[in-house]
């Protein structure tokens, strides 16, 4: 009896040790069997993945996710294919497509180097750089004028180092103050309770679209750290990678990418019809023209 | 479990290969000494806290039982008050909204607004339980107080609060665990304390479990140590055969 116990439960755990390694290494395989595919979507990263509420997801890339789901749908021969949409966070969204709850992520993250160690990354769709806000009444225009300033940043962003590095590296002296959300981050700069807010360029664009008065803030200084940010998939799947390079490629080349682009970033978007107003950066085109899925350090070697 | 990896505590938090004796120099912070720093930060919240906690949750606890309506009446207000509203929302309230209107009050470090804020909100709870304390002691004794020529105060110096303070031993010390646990909420106003340190850190080191792990544990340590300072406590100072001796 207990024997057979044991032998039930190694034989249990062998199978779902080798249904976790036939999920790990074959995605599209198992979206032609299940006729679905799971992505990991963003309550609300800027412009590039957020929720209209109501379960609907929207933003630049979920869009372009969308579209190369189509072409895996259509490369695969599958008449229907249903996407789940599933929110995810910073916190759990590693976790989340390493044991294959979430096939594809379109939200914001961050290519680096330790996370290549876990998952793998399509090429980089959108090249982010790290900038200051400020009250534009401030008279601040770069970073060394932050001396002995209060500057402000959200916990749990790779802002918060590289504003340390900066600090470091440049000498300037500054008070860092922590908002819990990008949100609670623009109201201590509008509450003047810091001087400026260190952030990502299109979080800080979007945060001054939705300000009262958006003419108070502006962006200035100089690029603190460039950052690309990709669609991310589970590591050692190099058919599912490369269907949903092919589809970006494809976009990039057709120019369909600057569109999508156009449509998130300097349109007004829902659901309050504001504009980000964000043209694509010189390090965006750059990815575009040589398309590719290096890391965050090889950008800062340059 | 094969995959964690326990080095990244002795990692610079500006990168590179784990530092020997896992303590940096130079201005090099290693994860683990930030660690154990926003740990001082929490200790030092909720130790802070504590102490408004206790002075003013026995002084409205007390006013609650005196034999005068305003008193009374001012007591139940701050209770109902601060034990009505959520601690997050004080929290922004104090830091985000009193700011607005009293514009001095932005000069004020967020840490003594935090004190404050966990302060009074436990003060709230704490009364609750000082006046449980009070009246559950025998209409008797207050009467006896009074009969033998002791002040109102005195009453309560020499006679109530001796007893009613070690029946509220136990309930105390939950509120002194809680408010440990509680102090995280202080990451909302930019406090380094554990929880910012952990959020931070995952971000950083993609190590969450690690991290977290970690953190659960010096949270479990702080709030078990006060456990057991407050079992030695409620073992000094009782006294035999009365109500809150159990053993």
């Amino acid at each position: 009896m207990k024997k057979s116990m044991i032998v039930n439960a190694v034989a249990l755990a062998s199978l779902w040790a080798a249904a976790g390694l036939a999920q790990a290494e074959d995605t599209l395989k198992k979206i032609k069997d299940s006729g679905s595919v799971t992505m990991g979507v963003r309550e609300s990263s800027g412009a590039l993945s957020y929720t209209l509420g109501d379960g609907k997801y929207v933003g630049y890339h979920v869009e372009i996710c969308q579209r190369a789901l189509a072409d895996i749908q259509k490369s695969l021969g599958l008449a229907k294919m249903e996407i789940k949409y599933q929110p995810v966070t910073s916190q759990n969204r590693i976790p989340l497509v390493q044991n294959g709850t979430v096939d594809i992520e379109c939200g914001s993250t961050t290519n680096n180097a330790a996370r290549q160690k876990d998952v793998a990354f399509a090429v980089t769709t959108f090249v982010e750089e790290v900038r200051i806000a400020v009250k534009a009444s401030s008279g601040i225009t770069s970073i060394a004028q932050l001396n002995g300033k209060k500057v402000a940043t959200t916990t749990g962003t790779t802002s918060v180092q590289t504003l340390r590095k900066n600090e470091k590296a440049t000498g300037v002296n500054f008070d860092e103050v922590f908002g819990k959300d990008h949100s609670d981050s623009f109201l201590l700069l509008e509450s003047g309770r810091a001087d400026a807010f260190v952030m990502d360029g299109a979080i800080l664009a979007g945060n001054i679209s939705k300000a009262k008065n958006p003419a108070d803030f502006k962006i200035v200084g100089e690029v603190l750290s460039v950052e690309p940010i990709a669609i991310m998939m589970r590591k050692d799947d190099p058919a599912f990678k490369k269907a949903v390079d092919d589809s970006i490629v494809a976009m990039i080349k057709s120019g369909e990418i600057a569109k999508i682009w156009d449509k998130w970033f300097m349109q007004p978007i829902p659901p309050a019809n504001t504009k980000v107003g964000l043209p694509p950066s010189e390090s965006t085109k750059a990815a575009w023209a040589n398309p590719n899925d290096r890391p965050m350090e090889d950008y800062a070697k340059k | 479990m094969a995959n964690w990896d326990w080095q990244v505590f002795c990692r610079s938090r500006d990168g590179g290969d784990p530092l020997p004796g896992c303590f940096g120099s130079d201005g090099d912070v290693t994860y683990f000494q930030w660690m154990l720093g926003a740990w001082g930060w929490t200790l030092q919240v909720a130790l802070l806290s504590l102490i408004v906690a206790l002075v003013v949750g026995s002084l409205m606890g007390i006013l609650r039982t005196a034999p005068n309506k305003w008193l009374v009446l001012i007591g139940n207000a701050w209770t109902e008050l601060f034990r009505n509203v959520p601690l997050l929302v004080q929290i922004f309230l104090w830091y985000h909204v009193i700011p607005s209107i009293f514009k001095s009050l932005q000069q004020v470090p967020s840490i003594v607004l935090v004190v404050f804020a966990l302060g009074f909100f436990t003060s709230a709870r704490i009364a609750e339980q000082v006046k449980a304390g009070i009246q559950t002691l025998p209409k008797g004794q207050r009467y006896a107080g009074l009969a033998m020529g002791l002040t109102l105060p005195q009453t309560y110096r020499y006679v109530l609060l001796p007893m009613a303070f070690r029946i509220v031993i136990p309930p105390l010390t939950s509120e002194s665990m809680n408010i440990i646990k509680n102090s995280s909420v202080a990451f909302a106003v930019s406090i380094a304390e554990l929880t910012m340190f952990a959020m931070q850190a995952q971000e950083e080191t993609s190590r969450g479990v690690e991290i977290y792990l970690a953190v659960t544990v010096l949270y479990f340590v702080s709030a078990f140590a006060i456990n057991r300072l407050a079992l030695f406590i409620e073992n000094r100072v009782r006294i035999p055969g009365t109500v809150g001796s159990s053993k």
